[in-house]
């Protein structure tokens, strides 16, 4: 199986300040990667350099088998992206929502209708063809959102907090979406401050200070530390912290 | 009154540390005055004219020489043939053609109108001029009695536009500034959700609403003096009558101002839609229908109505008055008492908008 | 300190009405019912006693803020038997006492993003005619840790900077009751945790303390809680009485191939329910099956090396219990 994400000693500084220090890692086809962190430990910055928003300082990368210095645009193209702040258009109805980002991306019209469809009927969402995104509860636009980000079968998404607020019942369902397109080979890269979210991942990595400093499965990172949860794993390492933002 | 300094401390700090605001709003005066005063002149000199005249006789001679010596008129002698003037007023390069008939007898002036106030002011010139010479003619030939036209321009004796322009800044920049930056600053606090924070603390909703406009009424004053300096230091504009009165009427100017600005923000729930609605609210009535820039006398009725309500008309009017005249209070007491109406109104009507919660 | 009795609150999504903007920000969650009006709040009872944590769970559009808002005084409630009172204060009618007397922290950031930590933190203390001298202790364990920081601009600090800020904003005047709506939204967990034990200091002070918060685990720092979905409380207990009264036989079941499992699990005829928790998945069971009659099932389908335990529900289970029955009710 191959890589769809290789970075090596990737660096993101502001001025005097590392953000990201010398990051390495790479994510496997298929693979549910979590990527954890306190806030202030650079993951938000990473994710920026990983989806072509944000030029690296220093190191390489390929994200989807482009390189992330020369080619951002093409990276762009071939990702999908949503966050728990932006994904979708609250003023226009679902249907519209959706053939703007099949248009976005360059989908002809008449797949744009035909995947449109099949999208409703597996979220069983036909009902709310015409509603305006904004009345729709969290956790439905949640889905939806999701669905929209993977419409254009990316070779890999990446998830910033995407259950955030939502309820306990709509945040499982959730994950079984990711599920779903991580068995359909779509890579899935998904940061998360719940701790059992962490364990639904194939892999984790924790970030303290702008560095790595664990990347294993769940399970491995629990038996390394001797910890029952990854809460205990994840509070131990973020403790170590020293960077005063 | 504590709350209250500390809440007019705060606002001078957003202020201040906006840099791009702030530069913004004491620029705008200056490039305003600057840019009526030299780049934007309605006065119209350097008219270029040529002349037609098949079989040249005394009187056109005459007319001529007269065209020649005006300081409105380039002469264009090279031009004198129909087609070679056809050519240049389409081209844009000759503004009047002043053709005689065949016998020198009668005169018909073609003028490029495509600037209309250009235009219209050379119609005048050459009329005059021409009329002039004709009664030259006439006084020569032994009238029995002559009527002599003598005109005098008074208050601004060299037609100066300045004179006319200046007032109108002050009236819409000071009330650009006051209305759009009140409104602006109390709706940034609903949007940026510390409404909640302020309404759920003992602070009373007056005292925010009056603590937000003290630095705007400070900036204005500021403002105020960079426009009078400018107009009288650079463009030579004098002040004939009291600067107390002026200064006065201004602050009076300003505090309508900030009490319009007061009321949007009680309306509008986000800064985009109050910048749009007080841009909309100040700028066209304060450019179209205030006089600043076209004569109230000369509008349809219904618009003439209209203005009664753009308090602009009503500054712009003292200003002039007071500035440019040299006149005092007993003609300009009508106009202010209007203004102190007005503020009544909207001081009144926006207190009253002002809501204890989020509703 | 707190009582709340049958409060509503209707939002009209404003088609045509009053032209007023009836909708309050952030609250746009609610499920509309049709004909243009939100149900935001329906039929909400509870009680808080002194120096309380009172904790409302319940996700992103449950009603949680504009409860918040009611209580703060900000909204006012549909009118109807219903009551709503802060330290003896009623919320309509006595506002301004209320005002003097609470501290309130918005789900969104609300300060000043321009002005320095210690420019806020005066400028708040002065809004409610103290001074941060004065009040110190109070603030002390929270504001020392980002004091360091004080000349830096608000809108600079990090995430839990800005949260503990926050907080020392809302405590400064030594309010009788503390609202914190979500103040933990999108904070890390070991943030989470620290903010969680200066709560416990606070109410050892005798502060009375609403909270609300989406994140399940929180429940059990919470000396009450209530579960709140869809303007509507569900419960409100202790969370051990919660935990407690939930009477469903709940089995932890682990092994390999978790998502399959869990498909499995749910095709199992005597399974009522079955979701991922972490590292295993929590599986309620109905009366007559044992844990080795599942065990062998799921090895007859080749799940190997499967760990059936019964378990003590958590507050999560108790929450995901409570909104399908509600959900089954209401159709």
């Amino acid at each position: 199986m191959g890589s769809v994400i290789e970075v090596k000693e990737l660096t993101k500084r502001f001025g005097n300040f590392t953000a990201v220090d010398r990051i390495s890692f790479d994510v496997k086809e298929g693979e549910i990667f979590g990527f954890l962190g306190a806030n202030g430990a650079g993951k938000t910055t990473a994710i920026q350099m990983l989806c072509g928003i944000s030029k690296p300082s220093g190191g390489t990368g390929r994200v989807a088998g482009y390189d992330i210095n020369k080619e951002s645009e093409r990276i762009k193209r071939n990702i999908g992206y949503m966050s728990q702040r932006f994904s979708l258009y609250e003023d226009l109805r679902v249907w519209e929502n959706i053939r703007l980002f099949g248009g976005i991306y360059g989908l002809p019209e008449k797949m744009i209708a035909e995947k449109t469809n099949e999208l409703l009927e597996r979220l069983d969402f036909e009902s709310e063809r015409n509603t305006m995104v904004k009345s729709l509860p969290l956790g439905w636009k949640q889905k939806l959102a999701f669905s929209v980000a993977i419409f254009h079968e990316p070779k890999i998404v990446f998830l910033d907090e995407p259950t955030g607020g939502v309820d306990p019942a709509m945040r499982r369902q959730f994950w079984e979406m990711i599920y779903d397109a991580a068995e359909r080979g779509i890579t899935v890269f998904v940061t998360t401050h719940y701790m059992d979210e962490a364990e639904y991942c194939d892999r984790v990595s924790i970030m303290v200070d702008g560095r790595i400093d664990a990347l294993d499965t769940p399970k491995e990172l629990r038996r390394i530390h001797n910890a029952a949860s990854m809460d205990e794993v994840f509070t131990r390492l973020a403790r170590q912290a020293k960077r005063v933002e | 009154m504590k709350q209250f300094i500390a809440f007019v401390n705060k606002e001078f700090r957003h202020i201040f540390r906006d840099r791009r605001t702030m530069l913004i709003i004491l620029g705008i005066p200056v490039v305003q005055i600057l840019l009526f005063g030299f780049a934007i002149n309605t006065e119209v000199k350097d008219l270029h004219v040529a002349l037609y005249a098949p079989s040249p006789n005394s009187f056109i001679n005459g007319v001529t020489e007269r065209l020649y010596q005006s300081e409105y008129f380039t002469y264009r002698a090279e031009l004198d043939d129909p087609i070679k003037m056809e050519e240049s007023m389409r081209k844009g390069k000759l503004d009047m053609m002043v053709l005689f008939d065949s016998k020198g007898e009668a005169v018909q002036l073609i003028i490029n109108s495509s600037d209309p106030n250009r235009g219209s002011i050379a119609a005048t010139y050459a009329t005059a001029i021409i009329a002039g010479y004709q009664q030259e003619l006439a006084g020569m030939r032994k009238m029995p009695f002559q009527i002599e036209v003598e005109n005098r321009m008074i208050y601004n004796p060299e037609m100066k536009s300045a004179y006319m322009f200046v007032p109108g800044i002050m009236g819409l920049v000071l009330m650009l500034i006051c209305t759009m930056m009140t409104s602006v600053s109390i709706v940034r606090e609903k949007e940026r959700g510390t409404m909640e924070v302020l309404l759920a603390s003992p602070l009373k909703q007056g005292t925010m609403v009056f603590a937000k406009t003290v630095p705007y009424l400070a900036i204005s004053l500021v403002n105020f003096a960079s426009i009078l300096l400018l107009s009288y230091y650079v463009l030579k504009v004098p002040i004939q009558g009291s600067l107390w009165t002026l200064t006065l009427i201004s602050i009076l100017y300003i505090f309508l101002s900030l009490a319009f600005g007061l009321l949007i923000s009680t309306l509008m729930r986000n800064q985009i839609n109050a910048v749009i609605i007080s841009a909309i609210l100040v700028m066209l009535p304060g450019l179209l229908l205030s006089g600043m820039i076209f004569p109230i006398e000369n509008m349809p009725q219904i618009l003439q109505w209209l203005s009664h309500i753009v308090p602009a008309r009503w500054y712009i009017d003292i200003v002039r008055k007071v500035m440019i005249q040299g006149l005092g209070w007993a003609v300009i007491w009508r106009e202010t008492t209007i203004l102190v109406g007005m503020s009544l109104l909207l001081v009144g009507s926006s207190i009253l908008n002002i809501k204890s919660r989020l509703e | 300190m707190i009582v709340v009795e049958n409060l509503h609150k209707t939002y009209s999504t404003g088609l045509g009405k009053k032209g007023k903007k009836g909708k309050g920000k952030g609250d746009g969650n609610h499920y509309g019912n049709g004909d243009g009006d939100v149900k935001a709040l329906n039929g909400v009872t509870f009680r808080v006693n002194k120096g309380e944590i009172h904790g409302i769970i319940g996700p992103d559009g449950a009603g949680k803020s504009t409860l918040f808002r009611i209580l703060t005084s900000l909204l006012l409630p549909d009118e109807g038997p219903s009551k709503a009172t802060v330290a003896g204060y009623d919320t309509v009618k006595d506002f301004r006492q209320i005002r003097q007397i609470i501290g309130y922290m918005p789900g969104r950031f609300s300060l000043y993003q321009d002005l320095t930590v210690e420019e806020n933190l005066n400028f708040f203390a002065t809004l409610f005619n103290t001074t941060v001298k004065e009040n110190y202790h109070v603030i002390k364990d929270i504001y020392g840790q980002i004091e360091p920081f004080k000349d830096r601009r608000a809108g600079a600090l990090s995430g839990g900077m800005k949260q503990k800020l926050a907080l020392s904003c809302a405590l400064v005047h030594r309010p009788t009751v503390l609202f914190l709506d979500e103040p933990t939204t999108g904070v890390d967990p070991v943030s989470r945790q620290e903010f969680w034990e200066i709560l416990d200091k606070l109410s050892e002070q005798g502060i009375t303390i609403l909270v609300s918060t989406a994140y399940m685990d929180e429940a059990n720092r919470c000396t009450r809680i209530s579960l709140m979905q869809g303007g509507r409380f569900m419960a409100t207990d202790t969370p051990k009485g919660i935990t407690e009264s939930y009477d469903e036989l709940l089995w932890s079941v682990e092994g390999e191939r978790m998502p399959a499992l869990l498909a499995e699990l749910r095709v199992h005829p005597s399974v009522k329910t079955a979701f991922a928790f972490g590292d295993n998945h929590h599986v309620t069971v109905r009366e007559g099956i044992s844990v080795d009659a599942l065990r062998e099932h799921l090895t007859g389908k080749g799940f190997n090396k499967v760990r059936i335990t019964p378990i003590e529900p958590t507050v999560e289970d108790a929450f995901m219990k409570a909104s399908m029955e509600v959900l089954n009710g209401n159709e």
